[in-house]
């Protein structure tokens, strides 16, 4: 089992990790000075004043238009539009001066019956009595997703390009070898709660809203930039919002998206607009969502102390309770064999492996019992020259790129304590004889900066390519350079071509010349 | 023949016991929903415990096992109709006029008298299990000068018109909504997740349904109440009774038990149905696994590679691509079995007939495309149409009962013939399927019907589109004298014949002026244009009404030859990787073009949820993402080896836009 302190220390402030190259973290002091490379994407940056935020939601406009007064019919026809059956008794209650006092009485008392259950309700689920805006900020793989800047990332899974979700409720596609940038903006497309590319299909964007999913269609010859809200399709259903997680089937052809308020998931047919619910008993909705590489198996984390693994042949699964705390982040490994997750409130990585082969029932072949531990992220204190800090606990996300060889954890810190930095801790993985966590290094960005957000490149050739969004609005890439021993580099994709390290190649020459390969 | 006894074989062992299966689930399921039904019934707020056991004695008396007795049978009934009724394929009217022969067409008529007569039984057991004032039809009423009488319950009357309304309506709305159409589900889930699944929406649907058809009823019974009463007091020989509340008065339909009554009760009948309507599609729809392959020459018919070829049952053909769809996905077993060669030979037989059938299917449906395309290319306007294809097109798709006598060729050649067809009175049967019925149709949707059916002599090859695009115009350059003989054998022998009509007749001339002029008169009239205008999208939906089958075919074809890139050891999809490739452009040029069209609309509309099946409106969506995403799996599999595959210079740079993600 690994743990931290077997790692390097973290860098001293003011380096900014700039690739893994010879087995070994490189760093830079001085970010001005950039070392071009040829095969990464540009960074970007998003600073916050250039955003136009929304100043107020929607529904406290009501505020700036004269009070009017209408019949009590059209109020009532207005509240039931509005606010359901909740707001139609709150307007009779309130409206007591012009309806029969035993109407209002019993619309009063209905009102308070139904508050009554919705709090029994909620002190079984917690959770249902958060705002959306603060539901999405609980379940979001992003750190402290309401302040961030870049809400969602999500690079294309064939295509060198990549979709960003802002702040100001807007996408933007970046595309480096085409000149323009789509900027796709729709009515009903807010608070994002992440975004993810169809697979097997070069223009269509799923996006998780609040109210919505909206499939996004986005040309990629049009020179267009402002796609109309026409390119988008709406895949609502009652009940089924916010929308905290999607996942692509690796297919293609299938979406699943998940709501923490809905005890159902939606498979939706996005071609056909329609979906099929999946409902199981118990957790109280679905908060995180992740399909396995080989489209085998879903997992679906809930709000409780429960997590189900989803066999996607027959939609059938396996419920896994946990002692602690819900199952805060999940990845597969690239086979779909073996899953790693998190607890919130645990500090480890836990490992399931999923054996069955396709086509077998997967009655006559169970996963294993229990999990095991395969990783302790405990707090570590590392001496700096700039003073200890404090490097571990919870975590937030984790991303294992394609072949299977770099995992990366973000760990939650503390925003409030100068010693505890949120920090992005990288491991090697190898399957093979056994599965074992080798320690790799710490991520780190500019000071002041925190990682939000991260994701592996899908397709980079020269081994992985992360992508870490940092809470000071920039976007930038950590390519970790290696030879796969384990995932033969087909001989259409070409040889790769060494990295090119021009004028930062001072400090690597400086560094020794041993190069451990990796098994 | 060995496909007759191949569908025997399949239609008596596997649907058959399907919808036995389904049925005896209803049956099973029939004496929970009836207590609910009596629970609700009785059910009174201020004697709970008493609604209980009231219910408990009525379930274990006598009359009530008897009605559940009479319930049973009515459900076998509907379970028999729905599987004489089903189909794979939906039929699609284009116009009003289309649909209203499809209500009245025969062997609908027989279904609507049958929904009628199982409303009235299911509406009596309903009556005697709310027992009350709806036991029976007749009752002693005291008159005047003491003599006994019977006199009408007209409460127990009204129950059991309803009943045949819900029947009739329930018939109506099926066929307007295509509740006998069987659609295939792309998520595979066990029966019971299925069934669980849907019960909401079942229960849903039957109860705002059954609230409309109780609003209609009691409309109707406003105002048309007094004539079945009437009869039926002289049939049975019923006094009215004089000093009870008549039924079709104002007050007496504002009797909130009663309506409260009708509606349970009405909800109680379409949920019957529904159920029973589910669970046949469940079952019927479940996933038949066919063997590869066989080492007994016997079982060679039940296999794949034969099943799929077979043209009838549909449902065979459906089910065999739905299982190939899947085993290409999922089994590694079975797809070495369709990779692997035939033991003495080392022939690549079992590919070579999957590969073959799912081309021929692409290839069909380009063609269809195509013809289509051509003819909206031309405005939408009427071309006067040879008789030669329209003779063809009619004799193939309609059944041999009404087409089999030769007939005078002009009586068949103008579009307006629908009219006059049906002012004679000939039986309106099997030519009013979607595309030959609106005179306002362009002729290609005639021509369209050659291209669909599988007896055509074309079908089966692959063909170019240039010899596909210029069929129709050698045809619609002919004349109308050609006198109607044997369908052209082939596309080829269309310009022979097209030589013999070498000067129109002057009676032809004459009928043809009469004709437009007749159509002229008949596009002014208001009703006539309502009736025969298209419905918007009905054509483009009609077009796509299979494409079920397409999907699965791409599906299978693309997961194939993706697996093929590791699994195939002897190469055997290589060969056909070009045909392949070159289908499948050719099919996104086709869809494409279509999507293009002004009528298409580019995206799917809302469905609403309800039993009515919705999922024939989005199937053209379904294709067209299916169909990019089925190039796109080859192409990232292969990547740049697609190089080296022999394909049409316009191929290729259509393929190298698929290469670099630019479609």
């Amino acid at each position: 089992m690994c743990s931290l302190a077997l790692f390097p220390p973290p860098l001293p402030s003011g380096h900014t990790t700039l690739c893994e190259s010879n087995n070994q973290l490189l760093s830079r002091t001085d970010i001005n000075d950039r070392i071009t490379q040829d095969s990464s994407p540009p960074s970007l940056h998003f600073p916050r004043e250039s955003l136009k935020l929304h100043s107020r939601t929607e529904s406290s406009s009501k505020a700036a238009f004269l009070d009017h007064s209408e019949t009590l019919w059209m109020r009532s026809a207005a509240a039931w539009r509005d606010g359901g059956l909740t707001g139609l008794l709150n307007e009779i209650t309130n409206s007591h001066t012009e309806v029969p006092k035993w109407l209002s009485v019993s619309s009063g008392c209905v009102l308070a019956l139904l508050r009554w259950v919705s709090s029994f309700h909620g002190s079984l689920f917690p959770h249902l009595t958060l705002s959306s805006e603060d539901m999405i900020a609980e379940f979001s793989q992003v750190l402290n997703w309401s302040d961030c800047v870049v809400r969602a990332f999500s690079w294309h899974p064939h295509a060198d390009k990549f979709a960003v979700a802002l702040l100001d409720d807007s996408i933007k596609i970046y595309n480096p070898k085409s000149a323009t940038t789509p900027t796709l903006k729709h009515r009903l497309q807010r608070s994002i709660a992440a975004v993810q590319w169809k697979p097997l299909c070069a223009s269509a964007l799923a996006v998780a809203c609040q109210n919505c999913l909206l499939v996004w269609h986005v040309d990629p010859c049009s020179l267009s930039t402002r796609p109309s809200s026409g390119c988008a399709q709406v895949l609502s259903q009652p009940g089924h919002s916010p929308v905290t997680s999607i996942a692509w089937c690796p297919s293609g052809s299938l979406l699943v998206s998940s709501s923490p308020v809905d005890t159902a998931m939606i498979v939706w047919d996005v071609a056909a607009e329609s979906g099929v619910p999946l409902q199981r008993v118990g957790g109280g909705g679905v908060t995180f969502l992740s399909w396995s590489p080989d489209g085998s198996h879903i997992l679906a984390s809930t709000p409780s102390a429960l997590f189900r693994v989803w066999e996607t042949r027959m939609w059938t699964c396996e419920r896994w309770p946990c002692v602690k705390g819900r199952c805060q982040s999940g990845c597969w490994s690239p086979d779909g064999s073996r899953l790693l997750f998190t607890v919130q409130s645990e500090t480890v990585i836990y490992s399931l492996t999923f054996t069955d082969i396709p086509g077998v029932t997967t009655s006559t072949s169970r996963g294993p019992q229990a999990a095991a531990v395969v990783a302790d992220l405990s707090e570590t204190a590392f001496s700096t020259p700039d003073g200890d800090i404090i490097v571990g606990g919870e975590i937030q996300s984790m991303a294992w790129d394609l072949r299977g060889e770099r995992l990366a954890v973000l760990l939650k810190g503390d925003s409030n304590a100068a010693d505890r930095p949120a920090i992005i801790a990288v491991f090697k993985t190898r399957a093979s004889p056994i599965f074992e966590l080798l320690p790799c290094g710490f991520v780190q960005g500019e000071p002041g900066a925190e990682p939000r957000l991260m994701q592996f490149h899908p397709n980079f050739r020269d081994g992985a390519l992360l992508t870490v969004c940092w809470s000071n609005g920039k976007i930038t890439h950590v390519p970790f350079y290696f030879l796969s021993a384990s995932f033969p580099q087909l001989s259409f994709v070409g040889k790769p071509s060494p990295p090119r390290l021009q004028d930062g190649a001072a400090d690597f020459t400086n560094q020794s010349l041993f190069t451990e390969l990796i098994s | 023949m060995i496909s007759a006894e191949q569908s025997c074989w399949f239609i008596q062992k596997v649907v058959c016991w399907r919808a036995v299966a389904s049925i005896a689930w209803s049956v099973l399921l029939l004496p929970p929903t009836t207590a609910v039904f009596t629970f609700f019934s009785k059910f009174s707020f201020l004697h709970p415990i008493q609604t209980i056991s009231e219910c408990i004695s009525l379930m274990t008396s006598a009359s009530a096992i008897f009605s559940l007795i009479l319930l049973c049978g009515v459900i076998v009934m509907v379970g028999f109709l729905n599987l004489e009724y089903y189909t794979v394929i939906p039929t699609i009217a284009c116009s009003k006029i289309a649909l209203l022969a499809q209500l009245l067409h025969p062997r609908q008529l027989v279904n609507s008298l049958l929904h009628c007569i199982m409303g009235v039984i299911v509406a009596w057991c309903c009556g005697v299990t709310m027992g009350f004032r709806y036991e029976s039809l007749g009752y002693p009423c005291p008159q005047s000068d003491g003599l006994p009488l019977m006199c009408l319950n007209e409460y127990q009357l009204i129950l059991l018109l309803l009943g045949a309304f819900v029947g009739f309506s329930h018939s109506l709305l099926g066929v307007m909504h295509n509740f006998n159409y069987i659609s295939f589900h792309t998520v595979q889930q066990y029966k019971y997740h299925r069934f669980k699944g849907a019960l909401p929406l079942v229960a849903r649907c039957s109860v705002t349904q059954a609230l409309y058809s109780v609003r209609n009823f009691v409309v109707l019974y406003f105002f048309l109440g007094h004539v079945p009463r009437a009869w039926i007091c002289q049939t049975l020989n019923l006094q009215l009774n004089s000093s009870a509340h008549r039924l079709d008065s104002i007050s007496g339909l504002l009797d909130f038990t009663l309506l409260y009554h009708l509606w349970i009760s009405a909800t109680f009948f379409l949920f019957l149905w529904y159920i029973t309507l589910l669970l046949f599609r469940i079952f019927v729809t479940e996933v038949h696994s066919f063997p590869v392959q066989s080492s007994f020459t016997d079982d060679t018919p039940q296999c794949l590679p034969t099943v799929l070829a077979e043209k009838q049952p549909m449902i065979l053909k459906f089910l065999a691509l739905q299982d190939l769809a899947l085993l290409s996905q999922h089994s590694l077993a079975r797809r070495c079995e369709v990779f692997s060669l035939s033991q003495p030979g080392g022939h690549a037989h079992n590919w070579n007939a999957i590969s073959k059938e799912c081309l021929s299917l692409l290839a069909d449906l380009t063609q269809r495309l195509q013809a289509y395309h051509d003819t909206i290319a031309t405005n939408g306007r009427t071309k006067s149409l040879s008789s030669g294809s329209e003779r063809k097109s009619s004799s193939e798709t309609s059944g041999p009962d009404e087409w089999a006598s030769p007939r005078p060729s002009l009586q068949l050649r103008t579009p307006a013939s629908v009219f006059r067809r049906s002012l004679v009175g000939e039986p309106l049967t099997a030519p009013f399927t979607p595309d030959l019925v609106s005179p306002f149709a362009s002729p290609a949707l005639r021509r369209l019907a050659t291209v669909v059916d599988p007896g055509s002599p074309w079908y089966g090859t692959v063909q170019s589109p240039h010899i596909m695009r210029r069929g129709p115009k050698l045809w619609s350059t002919s004349t109308d004298s050609q006198v109607s003989g044997s369908p052209p054998p082939s596309p080829a022998s269309i310009p022979s014949a097209k030589v013999e009509p070498a000067k129109p007749s002057f009676l032809a001339q004459f009928l043809q002026n009469r004709k437009d002029q007749v159509k002229n008169f008949l596009s002014k009239r208001v009703l006539v244009t309502y009736l025969f205008n298209k419905l918007p999208e009905a054509s483009s939906q009609a077009l796509f009404a299979d494409s079920q089958a397409h999907i699965w075919a791409l599906e299978g074809l693309s997961y194939l030859v993706q697996a093929s890139f590791s699994e195939d050891h002897f190469g055997v999809v290589q060969t056909t990787l070009p045909s392949i490739l070159s289908s499948m452009l050719l099919l996104q040029e086709a869809v494409d073009r279509h999507f293009k069209l002004p009528h298409a609309s580019s995206k799917p509309s809302r469905s609403t949820s309800s039993m009515e099946e919705s999922t024939y409106k989005t199937l053209r969506f379904a294709l067209r993402a299916t169909l990019k995403t089925a190039i796109y799996r080859i192409t990232t599999t292969f990547g740049d080896h697609l190089k080296a595959v022999q394909i049409s210079a316009e191929h290729r740079k259509r393929l190298q836009q698929f290469l670099e993600y630019k479609e």
